[in-house]
């Protein structure tokens, strides 16, 4: 292809391709309690980025070996539905499902009270339905919804967002195709009142001082995420008025 | 692995002694332990390296094989890394399918290696759109006394740095091998630097002992213009935006200690 | 209405249950209703799973025999061991008779929670007056969360169903109701009440509304 047709992702007054403005983030739709057969549910759509978590616990560890003396055991399943991306992908977890697995998990476990569940198991099974992009990040937003539906105590919510380098500048929130023609992907989840970064991960290339301006972006995105996980939350606990006769 | 018991004797010891800016091996909190890369060890290997941070020991070997290029990038060979846990290079480990330890070990040098673009890969097509070099980086891991991180992208990059690759020529629809060598198409020069957090301190090169009582731990990669390549952090702990800022900072200088350290090591092979 | 890591209190208060403390600041760490209370802060949870504490009385199902000791599902990640020295009043001879022949999988009790430190199961107990296993009547399952509303304040919830259905009821602090009326329509008028408590938990009036169901579904 020449290099002149290819159309720009960001045009010369900073608007990108789907019409965003540099530190803008996608349109995202939280939604909690929507299964009926885990312990906690919750639906995100993040663009066009769509995704299902479901937690089960704290329960019985099986087998029983795999119990924790001290604390419960967390784990993290991340799968990709084989329809979910533009070619047919085998439902085999990939070496990537692999690992986005683990560090989901240790994304979400600094939030979760696990001491408080010695020997039991919490499950946090999420499926991708349609990836378009930070399916991680949407990932773990959601996984920590799916936590607070299921009634497990946590320190705060686990909040995520990416910001990537597309031609030569910085940009929140990266979708699949600045993700794909991007020079650089960086993904981080935080917990707001803690200042926790309990996720970080980078590919591609920064420089030093780019680097530095990403972590300011990324902080303030987890906190626009963070308030739609909140009033995601409001609206489905949503109370009529308060119980007067509460014993 | 992760799901380990922490002493909590030994947690106290090291945080406390930490405070006075010490370790229990005698280090400093920037130090890494010794460093010995040795290359062209393995001969039936393109290229191979063993790698020694302190005790831990990983060994990585190069090969090229021929193969289909990705349909995205038809005229570019491919790289990947791959990495194998020994059974007896810890007891925790077990024999079998590699787990998600050595999956995210694996994916971590990869990415390191991958995105400082050190390979230019254009130079590893053999027929345009139908065949390419696959570059093999498997890395071994032989003894496990903390870092592997940093270990096994010190092994797998020296492997790559002093292999050759060998040269293939179209002879009518047959791709042959010319028996001559080529010199590998290296275009830079990328470390890792790992730091564990434990307690409210960042340790340079974690320990066997110091990985045990981690809350979690930071590894970054760097080109050699200082830019940063890859990212990643690991284990169920967390930092604070400013622990990160300057766990990359304290990276950024340990980068060029261990660059030196690579450069040495690459110019005694020559 | 607050959520986990919403900032509660700051400064002297006592931190009650589903708060922590971090430094001089106590947060939720549950989804629910923030409640003060002589100057300690907690949240009533909107959800949860049920934790065993010693002194509840929880309705188990059993669901594994062992030599001298019954598992039951209490609907809690821990299940309660019901030992048979707490259940029979003679000791049980595992070599001449089978646990199974007193209580078998399936069947429910009625216990109370005796110890509990969640780093072994909870052991229940039937010795108590009125517990011991169901013999008649039904048992469903509700959000344990809603198990105060059901019973109400100071009992007014729970009396006020038993008189108005007339029927045996009682209420586990797991989330499990036991319901014996005359006839099984009595039972089912009282378990769709229980149910429309559950679904209407947080909203005023309630015990009228729920009075005005039963009578005009009473047959």
């Amino acid at each position: 292809m020449d290099k002149s047709t290819v159309t720009k992702l960001i045009s010369d007054d900073g608007i990108r391709c789907d019409g965003r403005k540099v530190d803008e983030i996608r349109p995202i739709k939280f939604q909690l309690g929507v299964l009926k057969n885990t312990d906690g549910s919750a639906y995100v759509e993040w663009g066009r980025t769509k995704i299902l978590v479901g937690v089960m616990g704290p329960r019985e560890s099986h087998p029983k070996h795999l119990a924790l003396a001290d604390r419960a055991r967390i784990d993290a399943f991340y799968r990709m539905a084989s329809f979910s991306v533009e070619e047919w992908k085998s439902p085999a977890p990939s070496r990537r499902e692999v690992e986005l697995s683990k560090v989901i998990r240790e994304a979400l476990q600094p939030a979760v009270f696990v001491e408080y569940f010695p020997r039991t198991s919490i499950d946090i099974f999420i499926e991708v339905l349609q990836a378009d992009g930070s399916t991680r990040c949407a990932s773990i937003s959601a996984a920590s919804l799916a936590l607070v539906d299921a009634g497990i105590p946590m320190r705060d919510l686990v909040s995520s967002i990416a910001v990537g380098k597309v031609e030569g500048k910085l940009v929140l929130d990266v979708q699949d195709k600045e993700d794909k023609a991007g020079e650089s992907d960086m993904p981080m989840a935080y917990m707001p009142t803690k200042n926790a970064v309990t996720l970080l991960q980078m590919d591609g290339q920064i420089t030093y001082e780019e680097f530095q301006q990403s972590m300011e972006m990324l902080k303030k995105g987890c906190l626009e995420v963070y308030k739609k996980q909140r009033e995601a939350i409001e609206s489905h606990f949503k109370v009529v008025e308060p119980a007067s006769e509460e014993a | 692995m992760s799901e380990r018991i922490v002493p909590l004797v030994r947690k106290k010891q090291i945080i406390e002694l930490s405070d006075s800016g010490k370790r229990t091996d005698g280090r400093s909190l920037t130090d890494y332990r010794k460093i010995t890369i040795q290359t062209g060890v393995i001969e039936k290997a393109d290229g191979s390296s063993i790698a020694m941070i302190g005790d831990t020991r990983v060994a990585a070997g190069v090969k090229f094989e021929i193969g289909d290029p990705f349909p995205d990038i038809p005229n570019e060979g491919v790289m990947q890394v791959g990495a194998e846990f020994v059974p007896f290079a810890s007891p925790d480990f077990e024999p079998g399918k590699p787990d998600e330890v050595a999956v995210e070990l694996a994916r971590v040098v990869d990415r390191g290696l991958r995105e400082s673009k050190m390979i230019d890969t254009s130079k590893l097509c053999i027929v345009p759109g139908k065949k390419v070099w696959i570059v093999h980086v498997d890395v071994y891991i032989l003894d496990h006394c903390g870092n592997l991180i940093d270990t096994a992208a010190l092994a797998a990059l020296t492997a790559l740095l002093t292999s050759t690759m060998p040269e293939a020529c179209l002879e009518g629809d047959e791709v042959k091998l010319t028996g001559k060598r080529l010199p590998m198409p290296i275009c830079d020069l990328p470390v890792n630097v790992t730091l564990a957090k434990i307690g409210d301190k960042m340790f340079v090169d974690p320990s066997f002992e110091e990985e045990e009582v981690l809350d979690c731990r930071i590894s970054v990669a760097f080109k050699e213009n200082g830019m940063l390549c890859a990212m990643q952090k690991g284990e169920s702990g967390y930092l604070t935006v400013e622990e990160v800022l300057r766990a990359v900072e304290i990276a950024k200088d340990k980068s060029q200690e261990l660059r030196k350290k690579v450069t040495e090591a690459i110019n005694v092979a020559k | 209405m607050v959520a986990p890591g919403a900032l509660l209190a700051e400064g002297d208060y006592e931190a009650g249950f589903n708060v922590y403390h971090d430094g001089e600041k106590l947060y939720a760490s549950m989804v629910g209703l923030a409640d003060l209370r002589n100057g300690a802060v907690s949240v009533i949870p909107l959800r949860g799973c049920y934790l065993p504490q010693p002194g509840d009385v929880v309705i188990g199902k059993v669901v594994e025999c062992i030599s001298t000791a019954w598992m039951l599902d209490i609907r809690s990640p821990y299940q309660g061991v019901l030992f048979a020295s707490e259940f029979l009043s003679k000791p049980l001879n595992p070599l001449r008779e089978e646990a199974r022949r007193f209580l078998d999988v399936g069947e429910m009790v009625i216990a109370n929670v005796i110890a509990f430190d969640r780093t072994r199961n909870p052991s229940l107990s039937t010795k108590d007056h009125g517990l011991g296993k169901i013999q008649r009547g039904t048992v469903i399952d509700v959000d344990f969360t809603r198990v105060p509303r059901i019973i109400g304040k100071k009992g007014s919830m729970i009396s006020m169903l038993k008189k108005e259905s007339g029927a045996q009821i009682f209420v586990g602090q797991n989330g499990r109701v036991w319901i014996s009326g005359k006839t099984r329509d009595d039972e089912a008028v009282v378990a769709e009440a229980i149910r429309k408590i559950e679904a209407e938990a947080h909203t005023n009036g309630l015990t009228d509304r729920i009075r005005e169901f039963l009578l005009s579904n009473r047959r």
